[in-house]
């Protein structure tokens, strides 16, 4: 689990390691099933450790004494900066689109601003690939890998687009 | 006319172009300010409906703005008479379409040099020039083939040579390679790519990501209006290694 991502969770509002947990499976899906709740605690311990986050003892009058979690002002930077950050051949899908997510949540920034500046950088990676595929003779090994290189660029843009279309929709329904 | 070389090629201002009325009343161009500069490929993006078409049709001169100014070589376009607008199409536009709109009963060489026999030109200039053009865009030995023998890539470099038949001011592409595969798509963007070497002037509105990212200048619509403008120039030379797996 990256730790930009919990923190990022983190960014709207203080929550309890279990609440922490049901805002990345809310955001996730089924595929948040593959994270295990152990995870999640072992990165907060690591990220308390660094001094990205601070906890409290909850009291509570029932059960267990219950930790919530809270952003420390190095914790607010270091989201920030991940927001801002445009990180792409990592193919991290989800920590994009988590990123999406935790802006809006938080109200960090906007995400449409995020996709904006994300397609760009894709463009301009397309621009590169397809100028070097143009230079290419046809059928050469080089143009192949090239035109993967393309096909994969465009489905990132094409998803893009999809988040675009999205995060559009939400807003004109706040 | 002012100082040709800031004329803009193409330049329009307050822009409208609206179908129906009341209920039915569709914005499909609702404001557009836009100048191509000469050797200019500039790109327009947008979703499905958001009047691409619409605005290329107005800026060719085949259809009439409800509002606004078109003007083409510091010329205003949008008060000539059906006479002269025909003229002006035939004469400064070159036209290429998703459907590569040919005609079937034509070969290629025919297909390109009709255009320039409705410009006026003796049938010996014509043919000259549609085979010089189809060798321009690697059809020499195509020449002679009817559209249904060729594929949808070699069509539409055949409908490309018919655009640039009477050296148009600015070539209008819609949707060029929408109904290509990758390795048609490359053809096309190849010759787009010659073009802008050769100092044509191109407008290209497109779903397809490649053509806009080889575009001088990126404009995205929504609505019928401009929402945002990129230029791609300067790349991210060396990560492309880092894009196929290879770190560096
Ligand atoms: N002749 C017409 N009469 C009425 N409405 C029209 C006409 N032509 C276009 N429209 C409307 O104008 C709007 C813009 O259409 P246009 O064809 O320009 O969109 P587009 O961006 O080219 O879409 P696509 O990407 O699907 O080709 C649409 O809502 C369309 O229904
Ligand atoms: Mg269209």
């Amino acid at each position: 689990m990256q730790q930009e991502v919990v923190l990022a969770m983190l960014a709207k509002e203080p929550a309890y390691g279990y609440a922490l947990r049901a805002r990345l499976s809310a955001a996730l899906g089924p595929l948040g099933d593959a994270m295990n709740a152990g995870q999640i605690y072992v990165t907060l311990t690591r990220l308390e450790k660094a001094g990205l986050v601070a906890s409290e003892e909850a009291t509570s009058t029932e059960g267990p004494a219950r930790k919530v979690y809270g952003l420390t002002s190095a914790g607010q930077e270091r989201v920030g900066a991940w927001l801002a950050e445009v990180s792409w051949p990592r193919p991290d899908l989800a920590e994009f689109h988590l990123k999406l997510v935790a802006a809006a949540a938080a109200g960090l920034a906007d995400p449409l601003a995020i996709v904006d500046q994300q397609r760009r950088e894709l463009l301009r990676r397309l621009r590169d690939a397809q100028r070097a595929a143009m230079a290419e003779p046809d059928r050469s090994d080089a143009a192949l890998l090239l035109e993967g290189i393309v096909l994969r660029l465009q489905a990132d843009l094409r998803w893009l687009e999809a988040c675009e279309r999205n995060w559009t929709e939400r807003r004109g329904n706040l | 006319m002012s100082d040709t070389a800031d004329t803009p090629v193409l330049r329009t201002r307050g822009l409208r172009k609206q179908y129906g009325k009341g209920e039915v009343l569709v914005r499909a161009v609702a404001g557009v300010d836009l100048d191509v500069a000469s050797g200019e490929t500039v790109a327009v993006m947008g979703p499905s409906g958001c009047g691409k078409s619409t605005l290329l049709h107005v800026l060719g001169g085949l259809d009439r703005p409800s509002e606004g100014e078109v003007w083409l070589d510091g010329r205003r376009i949008d008060r000539l008479g059906e006479k002269a607008l025909a003229r002006m199409r035939r004469e400064a536009v070159g036209f290429v379409f998703q459907g590569f709109h040919l005609m079937d009963e034509l070969t290629a060489v025919e297909n390109v040099e009709l255009s320039a026999l409705l410009a006026g030109n003796s049938p010996r200039a014509a043919r000259r020039r549609a085979t010089e053009l189809l060798e321009r865009v690697g059809l020499a030995d195509r020449a002679g083939f009817l559209p249904a023998a060729l594929s949808g890539g070699q069509r539409q470099r055949v409908a490309i040579a018919r655009a640039l038949c009477n050296e148009p001011r600015v070539v209008l592409a819609d949707e060029p390679t929408g109904n290509l595969d990758s390795a048609a798509t490359l053809d096309v963007l190849r010759l787009f790519e010659s073009l802008h070497e050769a100092g044509h002037t191109l407008v290209i509105v497109t779903h397809d990501d490649r053509i806009a990212a080889t575009a001088d200048r990126l404009i995205s619509m929504r609505d019928g209006a401009f929402v945002d403008e990129t230029r791609l120039a300067g790349g991210t030379s060396g990560k492309l290694g880092a894009l196929a797996g290879l770190e560096g």
